[in-house]
């Protein structure tokens, strides 16, 4: 299952839902919850710990559109809309945390 | 691979509407077939042809309407979700077509994916 | 109206009730693919839970009262309702405050049977 978030962590509790509910799994970061990804946030600790069981990638053009392409968190898988693409193919189901 | 895309939130307002164009752009690009999108809730103000954003700006109804026409792409309006918010047949942009929630389950059921975008 | 295929199809309910309208256009959903012959889950989650408080009364705000319809859902052959204990219990709810009969599961089984699903739909 890809799980889909694309709501900053620091105003929603959209991400550390997805975190609580998924032990594994792709995560897949998008629009707003690029911020999730950037060194120093306060909830980097939280993504580094998930990021221990599952993988965790990032819509490179949503970080770059938001000046931050120069912070993500190392680990953390960069790709565009065709790599969005392709995660939705090598996981059986995709989920939009909405 | 066949792809069913949702969009839930109206255009400008949201990214939603930007982010699933250009996922379907992608798919269409690495030869899939994005076989129909379905616009849900304030998604179907996607669909209204008096949209008329500024020169320098994307013309995100536009931009549906000709990727439908250069991919076949099945733009599906909700009907009631579309009535509720004053989008009808008068008002509906080239490409899209109002009709029933059926079509999203059907997407559900015939695509290989389906992927959503909202708030 | 089978479709022929049955998928498994997941609806996702984080959101509260009447603050937008995500809650009552999800179940009009949910109800259309049920009568498609689909394995439907429905789960409430986060502020998703507050759809399933008793005693919702609308009159005050001039909206339409949708709560009844998760009582309907049985005649629709809708039978898994599942609630997130977490979330639950986060909100100061247990399922004596619930409109009807759920499933409460924790957010280790909640994933697990998000993994096994064919379509997920979140609203």
């Amino acid at each position: 299952m890809l799980h889909i978030i694309n709501k900053s962590p620091l105003s929603s509790g959209t991400l550390e839902s997805c975190l609580r509910m998924n032990a594994a799994g792709d995560i897949l970061l998008t629009e707003d919850a690029v911020y999730a990804a950037t060194k120093g946030n306060v909830f980097e600790g939280k993504l580094r710990e998930a990021m221990a069981r599952c993988k965790v990638y990032v819509l490179q053009p949503d970080l770059e559109a938001r000046g931050l392409a120069d912070r993500l968190i190392e680990g953390v898988t960069s790709v565009d809309h065709g790599g969005f693409v392709d995660l939705t193919i090598s996981n059986n189901a995709c989920q939009s945390w909405l | 691979m066949k792809f069913g895309i949702v969009v839930n939130e109206g255009p400008y307002q949201h990214q939603a509407s930007d982010s699933a164009y250009l996922f379907a752009k992608a798919a269409i690009a690495k030869g899939h077939e994005v076989w129909r999108v379905f616009f849900y809730h304030d998604g179907v103000n996607n669909a209204s042809k008096l949209t008329e954003p500024p020169q320098d700006d994307r013309h995100i109804v536009n931009r549906w309407t000709k990727l439908a026409e250069e991919h076949k792409v099945d733009l599906v309006v909700c009907v009631a979700a579309a009535l509720r918010r004053g989008i009808k047949e008068e008002n509906l942009a080239q490409g899209f077509r109002i009709s029933g929630l059926g079509q999203l389950v059907e997407a559900g059921t015939k695509c290989d994916r389906l992927v959503t975008f909202g708030d | 109206m089978s479709e022929g295929t049955v998928k498994k199809f997941m609806f996702v309910n984080r959101k509260a009730p009447h603050g937008t309208i995500y809650a009552l256009e999800s179940l009009e959903v949910v109800l259309i693919t049920a009568a498609f012959d689909q394995d439907v889950s429905l789960v409430f989650a986060d502020d998703g839970v507050y759809q399933l408080k008793k005693g919702q009364q609308t009159k005050g705000i001039e909206t339409k009262n949708f709560s009844p319809t998760y009582r309907a859902l049985e005649g629709y052959d809708i039978e898994k309702l599942y609630v997130e204990k977490e979330s639950m219990e986060a909100r100061g709810l247990s399922e004596e405050d619930l409109l009807v009969d759920v499933t409460v599961l924790s957010s280790a089984e909640m994933g697990k049977l998000m993994a096994e699903q064919d379509v997920v739909l979140s609203f």
